[in-house]
């Protein structure tokens, strides 16, 4: 079989996932943080909850750890109800925004604490403390305490803390939110490494879209409690199902109008008198809808003479941004809407072909863009 | 903004001399070799061996510290469990009332707590000693602790509490191994709180207590009352030295404490 090579046991219905959330939802007092949310999650998947602040992805990944109790739904991990089970009787463990190292301990202590609650002998104690030391690259700050070494430590010392006890489920909350960008991006693939490694399923809650992106199997997407969509990174960014999946991440050219028709290609009407916009049409849409159409920044082309795509649009350019390995032009259509347009620099010389208030073409081709319901 | 000008200089002295001028003429005083407390004869330190041959005096400093050791450290016990519910049970129907109730005998005039406390042994039947004082401070003190351990609770990070459950340790592990390692040093001053106020009360004591247990400051006070006499004098300028010497050496240690912190914290990051 060619796709055993690939991980994707979601797809196989004969999989039994390691945890279940069914219709969960979770009230405090009048509000709802999670609504009715159901989701699979298999063993050895790299699984993120992602949303903006206050979504409930917190709350989510709280109630697999066992802080807070579902108000009605059910919680099973590796098929036991966790209803009633308290955290410290859990397989689960759990690393925290904060990091919440025990001040007061050292690394080694940090990373020994589970082991000792477990009434585990002291030889394979020290086993497992030198094994998880070596993993996250510790050996040299064993004997330090937590405010004795760098945040880029720290956030190690919780990671290999909380793989320490070999949870069936590792809860990342923010793991790398602490970090500056450069750490946070080699940190992402350490955390890659360490999963394959270990061979945990872990389950990550951020507000950071690259970083859900960069390292998740599959994406859940979040929005006021409600699961908006569950998906593998490549088909959350190009088949999302929704405007505010499209708009969450990444960037994108949102245009709003009405569909003309739907065939395997749907055609939007954006403007008197211009051409129809066409693009892969999204869920349940049927002539006659309000729709929006949805285009990446970095599928549209540039151009001084008018292309032969039959998705094309005049304007001006009003804005240029350069990012150093792309250039984004903002572009304003003749109704006074702005679009954005990406391109890579690919050669070091840079030619300018385009400047402020030249007057360009933007084109892209039938199947890069998406009519979404609106 | 660091300029020495004449006001901050005159501002200074003023305040200093008014805090302790007082302080300085009682240690003087107690080195004088007069009897007459107003009248300087030249310096002695015969007072301090006269005050190690009064039995009675001893007598009451010895229950003066048994009430303040006992006293602070059940204050210290239920103040901090008091705290800590207040602090980390959450909204509990009635809180708002525990809080107020725990921090009201603060603001409370000692005279009304002294003679309801009176009032309650009477009541109960309780023979006035020693017994009655340790009772009496911790109900004072009790609240004192409270007040500095919640600070300290408030400031701690709750997940690492959760973190200790998380890692497989019962609640009450959680407490021991994590929550209480980390508020120990405000326990600590709490209990420290509670000594010294214990150690300072007249007012309680004099309600409370009854003939067979006198404190330093009811000594103290009666004393006074038939005339000042140089051995007090110099009885306050130990107590004087105690407490300056106890100040500066717990200043020195923190500040201590806390400049290595920094230092390493520094180090740690580069």
């Amino acid at each position: 079989m060619v796709n055993s090579t690939v991980f994707a046991p979601w797809e196989d219905p004969g999989q039994t996932p390691l945890i279940r959330i069914e219709n969960v939802t979770k009230r405090f007092g009048d509000f709802t943080a999670i609504d009715d949310v159901s989701i699979d999650i298999y063993t050895r998947e790299f699984f993120a909850l992602l949303g903006p602040s206050g979504c409930g992805k917190t709350t989510l990944m709280r109630m697999l750890a066992g802080f807070e109790t579902p108000s009605e739904g059910r919680i099973t991990i590796d098929g036991k109800d966790m209803a009633g089970v308290p955290p410290n009787k859990r397989a689960v463990n759990m690393m925290f925004q904060s990091y919440a190292l025990f001040p007061h301990l050292t690394v080694w202590d940090n990373i020994a604490f589970g082991l000792r609650r477990d009434r585990m002998d002291k030889d394979r104690v020290a086993a497992r403390v030198e094994e998880m030391l070596k993993l996250t690259q510790l050996q040299k700050f064993a004997k330090r305490k937590p405010h004795q070494i760098s945040g880029g430590q720290r956030q190690r010392v919780a990671l290999a803390r909380s793989l320490a006890k070999a949870p069936k489920l590792l809860l990342l909350d923010e793991p790398l939110g602490a970090l500056d960008k450069k750490l946070r991006e080699e940190t992402q693939f350490e955390l890659m490494e360490i999963q394959e490694k270990t061979g945990t399923t872990f389950v990550i809650v951020t507000h950071d879209q690259e970083e859900a992106m960069t390292v998740a199997s599959r994406v859940a997407v979040m929005n006021h409690g409600k699961l908006v969509q569950v998906d593998t990174p490549e088909r959350i960014y190009e088949a999302p199902k929704s405007v505010y999946v499209a708009d969450f991440i990444g960037d994108v050219n949102l245009i709003e109008g009405l569909v003309a028709s739907v065939g395997e290609l749907a055609e939007l009407t954006w403007a008197e008198g211009k051409a129809p916009l066409i693009g892969q049409s999204g869920a349940s849409l049927k002539a006659g809808d309000e729709a929006v159409f949805a285009i990446r920044p970095e599928k549209i082309a540039i151009s001084r003479e008018e292309p032969e795509a039959r998705n094309r649009v005049r304007g001006k350019i009003v804005d240029i941004g350069y990012l150093g390995n792309l250039s984004v032009y903002h572009v304003q259509l003749p109704d006074g809407s702005y679009m954005k347009c990406e391109v890579g620099n690919r050669s070091r010389v840079s030619r300018r072909d385009y400047t402020w208030e030249d007057e360009v073409w933007l084109s892209w081709t039938d199947t890069a863009g998406l009519v979404l319901p609106s | 903004m660091n300029r020495i000008s004449s006001f901050n200089i005159v501002s200074l002295t003023l305040g200093f001399a008014f805090l302790y001028i007082p302080m300085i003429i009682l240690v003087i005083y107690s080195f004088n070799e007069s009897k007459l407390v107003t009248v300087w004869a030249g310096f002695s330190t015969k007072w301090y061996g006269e005050l190690l041959r009064n039995e009675s005096f001893l007598a009451a400093a010895w229950v003066t510290l048994k009430v303040a050791f006992f006293s602070s450290t059940l204050a210290t016990i239920l103040g901090t469990m008091a705290a800590y519910v207040m602090v980390r049970r959450g909204r509990f129907a009635g809180r708002t009332l525990f809080s107020g109730m725990i921090y009201a005998p603060l603001v409370m005039p000692e005279v009304i707590t002294g003679l309801s406390l009176l009032l309650l042994f009477i009541a109960i039947g309780l023979d006035r000693g020693v017994l009655t004082i340790v009772l009496a401070h911790t109900t004072f003190a009790m609240c004192y602790v409270s007040v500095v351990v919640s600070s300290r609770l408030v400031s701690f990070d709750q997940s690492l509490e959760e973190a200790a459950l998380d890692l497989g340790s019962t609640p009450f592990e959680a407490f021991r191994l994590v929550t209480i390692p980390i508020v120990a040093p405000a326990v600590l001053s709490g209990w420290l709180l509670a000594f010294t106020l214990s150690l300072d009360d007249l007012i309680i004591a004099s309600f409370t207590s009854g003939p067979s247990a006198t404190t330093l400051p009811m000594k103290v006070w009666s004393s006074v009352r038939l005339g000042v006499s140089p051995e007090i004098n110099a009885l306050s300028t130990i107590f004087i030295g105690i407490v300056t010497v106890g100040v500066l050496i717990a200043s020195v240690v923190s500040k201590r404490a806390i400049s290595r912190r920094q230092a390493e914290e520094l180090a740690a990051e580069s």
